[in-house]
């Protein structure tokens, strides 16, 4: 007998069982979708968390590196973090040894300072970021002009005092007034405006629209002369990044002159350590959350088993006609795992609707996310459930003795 | 059940031939009931063989049985055991749906079938819209529909008024005419009677095997 008719005869016949027990039905179903939508809410919370975080270090080009004296990641012991503390840190002409050395990356040296007090006539800003660096840093960045220009080359040469600034700035400092042209004050030494960067948002919680960029050469001169050094290397065209990573790596131990048998006394940073470091994060409350909801899964699907038993013992006699007129054990067997997995199958498609309806409302004060990944694995998992729970009662049903079973009342 | 072993049939020795309409009568464990459940490769026996068409069905596996049993046997039931779900085609379909017949060519055959036992008007209704007799119909024809080697019907008038169980009677009598191998199990000496052969079970031995004469024209 060819499987297709076999499906569609099994397919019937649930169909009707189900149908025929409606309260019973639904009673089990229940279990299912209570399990599903706990599992796939569960699922679509973590999802959503990593999209939100992602989002929020998206400002880090995956395709950057970033040269600083240490690395973003905790180092192992506190004997190693002792060590990568009396680091050499990391000079401007190492920079432009850099960038001379790698033709075909933009080499930007980025210098930071946090929290400096800036002011525009008698209004003024606090906590604003100044960072000194060169033309380059608007590919390596991503950073984008919205009004006026970027820093040019020249302006990085001849060390004339303009700055380009952030969203934020813009709108504390000034009202209605066009920044463009105007001089602020950092740290009393007054700069002129030249460009408005768009709007940013923030990294991890950390505004990017509160900043003002300046050529690093004022930098050096007005503000901090020895800054500890960060250089941003974006690289350009088609070139694998794991290959730009290990020819940045070796040119800069060249240029920091480090010998065959020492270690780095500097580190490569990039987005991606970040995300693995999240991802190793969220995959460990994955397992715990899914862990835990997917006992309510368990307890669904032991209903299920129950009903199924329930169900096989109620048709014994209909399982001996069968038998009888030539249903094979594989028959008998199929027939009752469709079952379950129909209703297990409606209970998942009913929990995923319900799981979506909350995870739109929940979207209100959570990042919670539904994909359709999650959607496609609730609805295997619930299928998966249906055919491990019944397997047992459909066995029983197969193995069925054709004449006690028709002997049955 | 208990762990004493019993013996329902000893020594049974029986050769029925292509054609044969055959009734198997005797008491209430006499041994008919497994004698039938043999015959209809429902069971196998502990000891001794069968063969079917040639064929050693007492050494096939559960699934070969239900092959055989597909292929080979039509059942009537007393209690007539329709699918109560399934409309009356639906019942006859099955046979075919186990033996993996195309779903056009089934409708076909059952059509065939049910139009032969008389109801070709009440394909779509449900056992429960129809009389016993017309169930009893239904079976029969869900039993042929396979074109088996032998219709095997177990007390097929048990739960039919007379009339109607005379109906029935009158179809396994045409069924007979045209060829089809009869085995009817019962232990109404009336309804034995309208067989070519009566094989009596006593305490699960064959107490006698003996032809029926018949007077030509109009039994009762």
């Amino acid at each position: 007998m060819n499987l297709f008719s076999e499906l569609r005869e099994g397919f019937g016949i649930s169909w009707d069982a189900i149908r025929a027990h409606k309260l019973r039905s639904s009673l089990t179903t229940l279990g299912i979708v209570i399990g599903i939508v706990t599992v796939t809410l569960m699922a679509a919370a973590i999802e959503g968390l990593d999209n939100a975080f992602l989002q929020s270090i998206s400002s880090l080009g995956a395709d950057v590196f970033y040269v600083q004296r240490n690395s973003w990641m905790n180092e192992n012991t506190e004997d190693t973090w002792l060590k990568a503390q009396k680091r050499r840190p990391i000079r401007l002409v190492e920079a432009e040894a850099l960038a001379e050395q790698l033709p075909l990356a933009a080499v930007a040296p980025v210098a930071t300072d946090n929290g400096d007090s800036v002011k525009y006539k008698d209004r003024s800003a606090n906590t604003a970021d100044i960072i000194g660096t060169t033309a380059t840093y608007l590919d390596t960045s991503g950073v984008s002009v919205a009004q006026g220009r970027f820093l040019t080359a020249a302006d990085a040469e001849g060390g004339r005092p303009i700055c380009v600034i952030g969203s934020e700035v813009a709108s504390n400092l000034f009202r209605g007034e066009s920044p463009l042209g105007a001089k602020i004050k950092i740290e009393n030494q007054s700069f002129e405006v030249v460009g408005i960067l768009e709007k940013q948002g923030t990294m991890l919680g950390w505004s990017l629209d509160n900043r003002i960029i300046v050529p690093l050469r004022q930098f050096l001169a007005e503000i901090w002369s020895r800054p500890p050094i960060e250089i941003q290397v974006k690289v350009k065209g088609l070139v694998k990044l794991d290959e730009a990573r290990e020819e940045l790596h070796q040119t800069m131990r060249h240029i920091r002159r480090i010998a065959p048998n020492q270690g780095d006394d500097f580190a490569i940073n990039q987005q991606d350590q970040i995300v693995q470091m999240f991802h190793r994060l969220t995959g460990r409350i994955a397992l715990i959350g899914l862990c835990v909801t997917s006992l309510s899964l368990f307890v669904g699907g032991i209903g299920i088993m129950n009903i199924m038993f329930v169900s096989v013992a109620e048709r014994t006699r209909e399982i001996g006609i069968r038998k009888a007129i030539g249903a094979k054990r594989r028959t008998i067997l199929l027939q009752f795992l469709i079952e379950a997995a129909c209703i297990c199958l409606i209970g998942g498609g009913i929990g995923v609707g319900i799981a979506w309806l909350a995870t739109l409302a929940a979207q209100y004060f959570l990042p919670a996310y539904l994909s359709l990944n999650i959607v496609v694995m609730a609805l295997l998992v619930s299928l998966l459930t249906g055919l491990v729970s019944g397997f047992l009662p459909a066995w029983r049903a197969a193995r069925m003795n054709p004449v006690d079973a028709l002997r049955n009342e | 059940m208990g762990t004493e072993t019993v013996h329902a049939l000893r020594d049974v020795s029986l050769e029925i031939q292509r054609g044969e309409y055959v009734a198997i009568m005797g008491p209430s464990g006499s041994g008919k009931s497994t004698l039938m459940n043999l015959l209809g490769c429902l069971d196998t026996a502990t000891s001794g063989s069968y063969e079917l068409n040639g064929t050693n069905v007492s050494e096939m596996g559960d699934n070969q049985l239900a092959e055989v049993r597909n292929r080979e046997i039509g059942f009537v039931f007393q209690t007539f055991n329709l699918l109560a779900r399934s409309n009356a085609l639906h019942n006859v379909e099955l046979p075919l749906i186990y033996a993996g017949v195309s779903s056009e060519e089934r409708r076909k055959i059952a059509l065939e079938s049910l139009k032969h036992v008389g109801l070709a008007d009440r394909i779509h209704h449900k056992p429960t819209e129809l009389s016993g007799g017309q169930r009893q119909r239904v079976a029969v024809a869900r039993a042929l529909v396979n074109k088996p080697s032998i219709l095997l019907a177990d007390e097929p008038t048990g739960n039919l008024d007379s009339k109607t169980g005379t109906e029935i009677m009158a179809l396994f009598e045409e069924l007979s005419r045209k060829g089809n191998t009869i085995i009817v199990v019962t232990h109404e000496e009336e309804v034995a009677r309208l067989s070519r052969r009566i094989i009596r079970i006593r305490d699960g031995l064959i107490a006698s095997d003996e032809k029926v004469e018949h007077r030509e024209s109009g039994s009762p």
